[in-house]
């Protein structure tokens, strides 16, 4: 007689009526593909873990974002945030959709420059600009937006001894009605801070005033934020023009959209709260064309989205190294993605699902990652069906930040593959070995 | 190793304890072993009984099977 499938034995407790830390949810999906591609198969080939990003859902996320915005307002312009991911492959798709490099300093404005984008479609932001980059930045007709005083002056002394005439925003801090307000990044709305910087630039007659430039937060949940943004940068556009008879050519309202990952301690689900692109359009848009700007005339609307664009085009692949009980009885795993590679799982209760299909009943589980350190946890508390010792796992929409902000820590970084439109693999950042530290680190000769 | 008494087995996977007033839910290979469990079984009867009707590594089995039943003791539903 033949066997019978087995599935491991559960046990759990029921906590009547009111949903736990584990949530409601209790029925887990699985990711067996990446764009058609198994994932046991990326795992094998490319080991584990491994980062996966799909360029046919950035393309698609790219081209949502840009109609819902083109087909609202006629001059619309995004500039991919490079610090979100600034692999260069990932960057590339992005400039082949149109898309110019808003960049943060002298390392991601030399890497943007060596992608092929033109000096005059980098937006140069950030307070760290050195003199060194600004002349330069200056020389390729860069969009300098200005973060403080220091670096207004120091430009008009660079205006002085160069040819170009720098072009400049100033980047604008501003009470959206949202906590927190960034209050700590370019100069302030409210207390006229912002109004004397402009009269600063415009009277010197040495900076070519271009735009205006907020980034009002980031994971903003809602589109009415924008709108108030959006009309107090109008403000001082009219008041420009009628002071100075100058015309703003392009308002720049950042970054900050959402993506569908649930923040921590969020009771309902980022996939159930995420605002569309069209809400955050709208609330832009309908602000520009009911203002007192002269609608023959209007500014370009320039748009920093970052992780809204990418998060979703991300995966991290892993595999399960044990499975644990914990002394009060709840069951944890360990897995081979931890909190250096993953860093957004600070702020994010990331989901994460098995590669395949598991049977619906779940145990309450705590996931760590792999670093003998208490900081590694994945998921403090997650219904999670058994997987057993070296089965895989999914965590999807990662794309924004983790590829940037991961620590080298305790192991190598993994590959990171991009699957291409027509469904092939490419390795666009190799997995480190002992090499690349071997190339950085220096022994005294006397310590043998 | 024998189920205690006044703990009530459902077919559909659920499990009330009169004794602590504490109900669970349980996948059917675990409803199964509760009900191995209504007769007094030492653990090798029960792997062994587990091993022959499943499709299954025996060092798995082992893990689960020890896992399970230390969670049975801990929420108090068998005794030794
Ligand atoms: C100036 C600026 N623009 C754009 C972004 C991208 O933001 P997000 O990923 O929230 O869209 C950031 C992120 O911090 C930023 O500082």
């Amino acid at each position: 007689m033949s066997k019978l499938a087995y599935e491991r034995p559960i046990i759990n407790k029921i906590n009547a009526g009111v949903p736990d830390k584990y949530g409601m949810q209790t029925q887990v999906g699985s990711i067996p593909y990446i764009d058609e591609i198994p994932v046991e198969k990326l795992l094998s080939e490319y080991g584990s873990p491994l980062y996966a990003v799909s360029e046919k859902i950035i393309r698609r996320k790219y081209r949502e974002a840009h109609k819902a915005f083109s087909s609202r307002y006629p001059k619309v312009q995004f500039a991919w945030s490079y610090k979100t991911n600034y692999l260069d492959a990932i960057c590339k798709v992005y400039h082949s959709e149109g898309s110019w490099a808003e960049v943060v300093s002298g390392f991601e404005y030399d890497k943007a420059i060596l992608n092929g984008v033109e000096g005059h479609h980098i937006i140069f932001n950030g307070p760290d600009k050195s003199e060194e980059d600004l002349k330069k930045a200056v020389e390729n007709k860069s969009l300098i937006h200005i973060d403080h005083f220091d670096e207004l002056y120091m430009l008009l002394a660079i205006a002085d001894s160069s040819k170009e005439r720098p072009k400049v925003a100033i980047r604008i801090n501003m009470d959206t009605g949202i906590h927190p307000q960034w209050d700590r990044f370019g100069f302030n709305y409210e207390n006229g801070e912002a109004w004397n910087a402009l009269n600063r630039i415009l009277v010197s007659k040495k900076l070519d005033l271009v735009g205006l430039h907020t980034h009002i937060g980031t994971y903003i949940m809602s589109g009415a934020p924008y709108a108030v943004a959006t009309s107090k940068l109008i403000d001082l556009a009219l008041r420009v023009d009628e002071k100075f008879n100058h015309k703003i050519k392009y308002l720049d309202l950042g970054g900050g959209f959402a993506s569908a990952n649930t923040l921590k301690g969020a009771y309902l689900s980022g996939k159930d709260t995420c605002p569309s692109y069209a809400d955050y359009a709208d609330a832009i848009t309908n602000t520009i064309l009911n203002s007192e700007l002269d609608p023959n005339n209007l500014p370009t609307l320039i748009l920093e989205t970052g992780r809204a664009l990418v998060d979703e085009a991300g995966y991290i692949l892993g595999t399960v190294l044990a499975n644990k009980r914990l002394a009060d009885g709840r069951r944890s795993m360990i897995i081979d993605i931890g909190i250096n590679m993953l860093f957004t799982s600070f702020w994010y209760d990331h989901d994460m699902v098995p590669a395949k299909p598991k049977s619906q009943f779940t145990e309450d589980t705590s996931i760590y990652g792999p670093l003998c350190m208490n900081i590694d946890v994945i998921r403090s508390a997650i219904r999670f069906p058994s997987l057993e010792k070296g089965e895989n796992v999914v965590i999807p929409r990662i794309g924004a930040y983790n590829m940037t902000q991961w620590l080298q820590f305790i192991t190598y970084r993994p590959n990171i593959v991009l699957i291409d439109q027509e469904g092939k693999t490419h390795v666009i950042r190799k997995k480190e070995t002992m090499d690349t530290f071997k190339a950085q680190e220096i022994s005294p000769k006397y310590l043998g | 190793m024998k189920l205690k008494s006044n703990v009530a087995i459902s077919d559909s996977g659920f499990v009330f304890d009169a004794n602590t007033g504490e109900s669970y839910s349980l996948n059917p290979i675990g409803i199964e072993i509760l009900n191995e469990l209504k007769q007094s079984k030492i653990t090798e009867d029960l792997f062994a009984y587990l091993n022959n009707k499943y499709e299954v590594a025996e060092f798995t089995l082992e893990q689960n099977l020890m896992d399970f039943l230390s969670q049975l003791k801990q929420y108090g539903i068998i005794d030794e």
